[in-house]
């Protein structure tokens, strides 16, 4: 290991020899990490967002239902469990959050127009930690309790129906024994939501009232778990399934909302992809500075090997030339990524694109997430790939006939 | 003891469409200790002898032997091995590392074989100062003269007292004081610590220090003299 100090120390004195080409270098490598970085924080961000945004519409982060339930989602397929059984099994589990809902399709009618819809009975003060319903923004007003009589739905929805607060809807819905059951509501408010489609299929009620209406007494059809993070709902996967017997069927968020799972997937192969093609247009310029390095100093590699040094030891040094350029790049470049995303992870306003992001889910306001995992594996990729692409001219320089290199003329 | 012995050994290169006998059927044993010159017109083969003693060149045929291990059939790293052991170099030009100072020129050779960065110093400082480089050792190469860099060069070769020296020209660039000065050092390695020279040269001051000369013609041995050296 004696040897590693002076290869590093000609590496470090032949990388400054020629300092214009050195700073060319590490400004396309650093520009390259900076975009790398930057555009993997836009897009956790926004993905982020979507399955955020996506979870607190329905599924949380683990549900339990009716086996039944998930393939014929009425009523007919109720948890086996009552409210107090649920109480009793969740109340001091430690979850962030837990609610029990009615969850069954409906169609809502105003005097002009309807629509199917989810209705979702609640209880809006479980809910509130982690629904997608901002409380305070409703128009009009949000649920008080599990027995409010009022009804809530998406500003979008009313407009469609052409409807508003105070005015009456009728809800109707598919009973325990097949029959219709159906009730007039006044709506008391109208919610908003970062997607606009989420306006459109949701009306809440009080889960009593709900119940109620359905004349299902205490039943519930689904109870939704939220843990600390959605990328990892095992421990909550695990004390719910500890909890409950076989007459229930215990649910990820990425098998309940099987769209939402995938892109999380795709994703991660997105950023390694993203990774590799920056790093791909930035190769040949790393391969083409070491090439060139070494072609200008063949005599000097010749004296080296002369002097004593075998060939792997010119194979490191030159390397190290190369790992030591990677190295000073990436860190500006991790630099440069951190000072240009931090200011903006209050929120960038993309509403002049709305319609389009909404195409595929997500927000107006894009809130970049710079994550260390993504700039650890931005810089791992580059620095496997770079020693890699190093090689081939590390290889080259070590294989020189001593000779025939001290006696190379120009 | 033997240092070197080179067997019928020989070395013809390509120029263009014409082939050059650098080395022919060339035989020469050099005792340990020994203080040899090189002699020839250019082109007479010294150069090429000297490489094929220093592992730098293997000859198209015959053996060569340095310290009783036969080096024409080595690896590479073999050759590095022995070369950084027992074997210090000076050469004609480009003999220095451009992108350190004299003084980590001169330490190089040490630092690859790993001696301790106090003791490297120590010496280091000590046989620039023998060559007449006292105050130079922060210097790199691009800021010395031509003479300069060679006595950095000299300091190298013989700075962590290899058992043989091979010197192509050392005296090249030198004034006559400063090639005085170099050739009683190595007269006073060779004859303190019996370090074997072979030195390739057309100085005639520099002949007069040799015990033997050997004079070179076509890749050929042509004459064989011992002499009392100066």
């Amino acid at each position: 290991m004696h040897i590693l100090p002076v290869l590093v120390q000609l590496a470090w004195r032949y990388l400054w020899r020629n300092h214009r080409r050195t700073i060319i270098m590490l400004s396309a490598v650093s520009v390259g990490a900076w975009a790398m970085i930057f555009m993997m924080a836009l897009s956790r961000g926004m993905v982020d967002q979507m399955i955020s945004d996506g979870i607190s519409v329905i599924p949380g982060h683990v549900q339990i239902h009716n086996p039944a339930f998930l393939d014929d989602p009425s009523i007919s397929n109720p948890i086996p469990y009552s409210q107090a059984e649920l109480e009793h099994k969740f109340g001091d589990s430690g979850f962030v959050a837990w609610a029990s809902r009615v969850r069954v399709p409906a169609v809502v009618m105003s005097e002009r127009e309807s629509r199917g819809v989810t209705l979702l009975g609640i209880d809006p003060a479980a809910e509130r930690k982690f629904t997608f319903v901002d409380y305070d923004r409703v128009d009009g007003r949000f649920l008080d309790a599990v027995d409010d009589n009022g009804l809530v739905m998406g500003a979008k929805l009313a407009d469609t129906l052409e409807t508003g607060v105070g005015k009456r809807v009728v809800l109707m819905s598919q009973g325990p024994d097949n029959d219709i059951a159906d009730r007039g509501f006044r709506v008391v408010g109208l919610f908003h939501a970062n997607v606009e489609s989420y306006e459109e299929s949701f009306v809440f009620l009080g889960r009593q009232t709900a119940q109620e209406m359905l004349r299902i007494g205490d039943e519930t059809t689904e109870v939704v778990f939220v843990g600390d993070d959605y990328r990892n709902v095992e421990p909550v996967y695990e004390k719910v399934t500890a909890a409950v017997d076989d007459s229930v069927a215990v649910s990820r968020w990425t098998e309940v909302d099987r769209y939402l799972g995938t892109i999380l997937k795709t994703m991660d192969g997105f950023m390694l992809i993203w990774v590799v093609v920056i790093f791909l247009a930035l190769s040949f310029g790393l391969v083409n500075t070491l090439v060139m390095a070494v072609f200008e100093r063949v005599r000097e590699i010749g004296l080296l090997l002369a002097l004593g040094m075998k060939p792997g030891m010119v194979l490191g040094q030159i390397v190290i030339e190369s790992m030591l350029l990677l190295g000073i790049g990436l860190l500006l470049g991790d630099l440069l990524a951190y000072v240009s995303v931090k200011p903006l992870e209050s929120g960038i306003d993309l509403s002049i694109v709305a319609k389009g992001m909404e195409m595929f889910g997500a927000s107006s306001i894009l809130y970049p997430k710079l994550y260390l995992k993504d700039v650890i594996l931005a810089n791992v990729v580059v620095l496997v790939l770079g020693f890699l692409a190093s090689l081939s001219p590390a290889w080259r320089a070590s294989r020189y006939e001593p000779v025939e290199a001290i006696t190379r003329v120009g | 003891m033997t240092a070197v012995r080179c067997v019928d050994i020989c070395k013809t290169y390509r120029q263009g469409d014409v082939d050059i006998k650098a080395l022919d059927h060339l035989s020469i044993e050099v005792d340990k200790g020994e203080f040899v010159c090189l002699m020839s017109p250019s082109g007479g083969g010294k150069t090429t002898l000297l490489n094929a003693i220093g592992g730098l060149d293997i000859p198209d045929s015959g053996e060569v032997w340095v310290a009783g291990q036969r080096i024409d059939q080595m690896s590479k790293g073999e050759l590095a091995d022995l070369r950084l052991a027992s074997i210090g170099f000076v050469f004609q030009a480009y003999n220095l590392i451009p992108v350190l100072t004299a003084r980590e020129n001169v330490e190089f050779v040490m630092q690859v074989q790993g001696v301790p960065a106090a003791e490297r110093r120590e010496k280091s400082l000590a046989i620039l100062g023998e060559v007449g480089l006292d105050g130079l050792e922060d210097r790199r190469p691009a800021e010395m003269s031509g003479g300069q860099q060679q006595r950095v060069a000299v300091a190298r070769a013989i700075v962590s007292r290899p058992a043989l020296v091979l010197a192509d020209e050392p005296t090249a660039n030198l004034d006559s004081h400063t090639s005085s000065g170099l050739m009683d050092l190595f007269t006073e390695l060779n004859e303190n610590h019996h370090t074997t020279f072979i030195i390739a040269t057309h100085d005639r001051r520099v002949m007069r220090y040799a015990k033997r000369l050997v004079r070179m013609l076509d890749g050929r041995i042509v004459e064989d003299i011992e002499q009392h050296a100066a």
